[in-house]
């Protein structure tokens, strides 16, 4: 026992005059790159994402803290989310006085999932401090931020949202020298961010001067809708038997990583894109992968709003579950439903209690960019980039965004949802998006 | 070595008391409105599911481990990170990297893989003559990356089952094969040391202390980074895939 605390103390001891030191961006110059995005298939671009011949250079290093806040002191956390005491953001800065921009990631994406951490290196490099948020449908911000605990509609996440900015600014404030600020969202943060701006443009708290959406959803039950078929059609005999789906991809994954695996660099940023090219995946079981990871997004968002309102759905109700509980079971259970089992079952039950009047069809029709159509209209802050042929909209759905947004709609040819964001010309159209 | 094996024990009762008070009920407690048998096959062996017989005590480790390494071990790391260049970090990085190589070299040769241990040698004494002593990985530099090789994966070579799954305090998830190993890997390499080097002040503080952080500060795994509460599951699996694929595609036993 004695030689270990003697190795800790000594080595913790060199540890204890901390001093860190902060980094200047170099940014990059010169006209905006063309558009040169290389996968044509939807499906194959939102899996495979950007290939490295065609991704902006940016930095790997760049000043990043890693913050914590806590949104409602009184609450009591469930046991199980212990860890989840208080929600975690991060600040992006720079030494400059510079523009602030939030951003928003998609859904049940934490504040420095993939993309957030994409965006975040370059904004810096483009001069930007960012606070990077966790999602609204993300387990620890349902548990620690959200009023409801159901995630999923637009006004009341808007406003948990708008309540954590506020607080995460008020946090941060002190420490940067902040110019205008701006927010940015991807995704179902996008659709989260567009709700945040119209709250905005109501009570002034922060006053975005500049607004983004990337590849937003118009309605949310349109495309989890959407998502949910491509992995209900593509597991042979239905939902029910998501068990044998699972086994084949494991055994495929298996089989080509004792052959090729070798040659993977799992830590690579293309690795998903390198699978891509190597396994050659078909269209429908890249369906099936792409509704694969929205329906673990959605299992872990329908058993966290059932333990945080106690709906008793996947959870017996009044049971508490501690750290030694098993939630195997729970987990097989929840990545059964799909997000109208979720929609149906606990999200509907939910805001039904709270406004006997209201129908499942006034819910669903709440949740889409239409209900704000007017402000979006007439917004002309706000500003629309996303692609074509992005899979998570319905028909219709593109030309509806083209026309609202007029002439502060960038809409690329190609890219699926979100596959072309690591070009150059994509990621310099959001970088210079914010200095126009 | 008995201090450890203490202090594991210490941190396994510490473990189990934090759990002692699990599933309490706020009301009558009512079954779930869906249940297993509702939406799934009959019988149906789910792919992701692991033999996991000492399940809650693995919970309940998995979540001191989550909380050691969340109030000690990431601050310790945040301070090395900011006190050292990262120069020095990877001279160090390299350095425990070398060490490595005897762990490799033993079980290369328990494997009957030649090939494997002419490599762990080659690795070692390349680094040491002209790394100055192995703070500098040249051999990967040109063109012979590490072979990672430990007595669990020997173990699995042979014939050997990974065993019920195990949650080991501070060093997290590992099965009951390769848990053996670890031990053995650590024991073999403690006393092919001469005497006077373990018993130093100075083996205690590069074994003990600097060891585990350089360790840490490489490992780029997070708890609870994935947002899921059902990360548990998600690692269980994971974790015995990866070890079982590595024990597959290595090149069979000769023997």
């Amino acid at each position: 026992m004695s030689r270990i605390l003697l190795g800790c103390s000594l080595a913790a001891s060199v540890a204890l005059c901390a001093c860190s030191s902060a980094i200047r961006p170099t940014p990059i110059e010169g006209p905006p790159r063309p558009y040169d995005y290389t996968i044509v298939d939807p499906l194959a671009a939102t899996v495979a994402g950007t290939p490295p011949g065609q991704a902006a250079a940016l930095p790997d290093d760049i000043n990043r803290e890693d913050l914590r806040l806590t949104v409602f002191p009184d609450r009591e956390i469930p046991e199980i989310f212990w860890y989840a005491d208080q929600l975690q953001f991060s600040l992006t800065y720079q030494v400059e006085p510079a523009p602030l921009i939030f951003l928003v990631p998609g859904t049940g994406a934490g504040p420095n999932s993939v993309k957030s951490e994409y965006l975040q290196r370059a904004l810096f490099q483009g001069g930007y401090h960012v606070i990077s948020l966790g999602s609204p449908a993300e387990p620890e911000f349902i548990v620690t931020a959200s009023t409801t605990g159901i995630a999923g509609s637009p006004q009341d996440d808007a406003r948990d949202l708008y309540r954590v900015m506020q607080l995460a600014y008020e946090q941060v404030k002190d420490r940067i020298q902040v110019e205008e600020v701006h927010l940015l969202g991807y995704s179902l943060g996008a659709w989260h961010a567009a709700f945040v701006a119209e709250l905005d443009s109501r009570e002034k708290a922060l006053g975005f001067d500049k607004v983004l959406l990337i590849n937003p959803p118009v309605s949310l039950y349109t495309s989890a809708q959407i998502l949910d078929n491509m992995l209900d059609e593509n597991t042979p005999g239905g939902t029910r038997n998501i068990g044998a789906l699972l086994g084949r991809l494991v055994n495929q994954f298996a089989t080509f990583y004792q052959h090729a695996g070798e040659q993977l660099d799992f830590s690579s940023d293309y690795l998903l894109y390198n699978l891509y090219t190597r396994m050659q995946p078909s269209d429908a079981e890249l369906e099936a992968l792409i509704g694969l990871a929205f329906r673990f997004g959605s299992a872990n968002l329908a058993f966290t709003s059932d333990v945080v309102t106690n709906a008793g759905l996947i959870v017996p109700k009044n049971l508490e579950l501690g750290p030694a509980s098993s939630l195997t079971e729970y987990f097989e259970v929840s990545m059964r439903l799909n997000f109208i089992d979720y929609f149906n079952d606990l999200y509907y039950p939910y805001f039904k209690e709270k406004d006997p009047t209201s129908t499942k069809q006034d819910l669903i029709n709440r949740a889409s960019l239409e209900t704000i159509h007017d402000f979006l209209a007439h917004a002309e802050h706000v500003g629309l980039m996303t692609n074509e042929d992005d899979i998570i909209l319905g028909p219709g759905q593109i030309e509806y965004l083209r026309e609202l947004f007029g002439d502060r709609a960038q809409i690329w040819p190609t890219g699926g949802h979100m596959g072309n964001l690591g070009t150059r010309a994509v990621t310099g159209y959001v970088v210079d998006y914010f200095r126009r | 070595m008995m201090a450890t094996a203490r202090k594991l024990v210490v941190l396994t009762l510490l473990a189990l008391a934090l759990t002692s008070c699990g599933s309490t009920a706020k009301g009558p407690i009512e079954p779930a409105r869906v249940t297993l048998a509702d939406v799934a096959p009959p019988n149906e062996v789910y792919p992701l599911q692991v033999w996991d017989p000492l399940e809650p005590i693995n919970r309940a480790i998995y979540t001191f481990n989550a909380g050691f390494d969340r109030y000690v071990f990431l601050p310790v790391i945040r301070a090395y990170v900011d006190v050292t260049p990262l120069f020095v970090r990877n001279r160090v990085s390299d350095f425990f990297i070398n060490l490595e190589e005897f762990r490799n070299f033993t079980n290369s040769v328990l494997q009957l893989n030649a090939e494997s241990a002419g490599r762990a040698v080659l690795r070692f004494v390349v680094n040491v003559m002209f790394g100055f002593g192995g703070l500098y990985d040249i051999a990967s530099a040109k063109g012979i990356p590490p072979q990672p090789e430990d007595f669990g994966e020997t173990l699995g070579r042979w014939g050997a089952g990974p065993g019920p799954f195990l949650v080991i305090p501070i060093l997290g998830p590992s099965n009951v094969r390769d848990g053996t190993g670890l031990v053995v890997d650590g024991l073999a390499f403690y006393y092919a040391l001469p005497g006077e080097v373990t018993s130093s002040i100075a083996y205690d503080v590069v074994m003990y202390g600097l060891r585990p952080i350089d360790l840490r500060y490489r490992t780029p795994f997070r708890y609870y980074s994935t947002g899921s509460p059902f990360e548990y599951d998600l690692v269980r699996f994971l974790n015995t895939e990866k070890r079982r694929l590595d024990i597959e595609r290595g090149p069979p036993a000769r023997g």
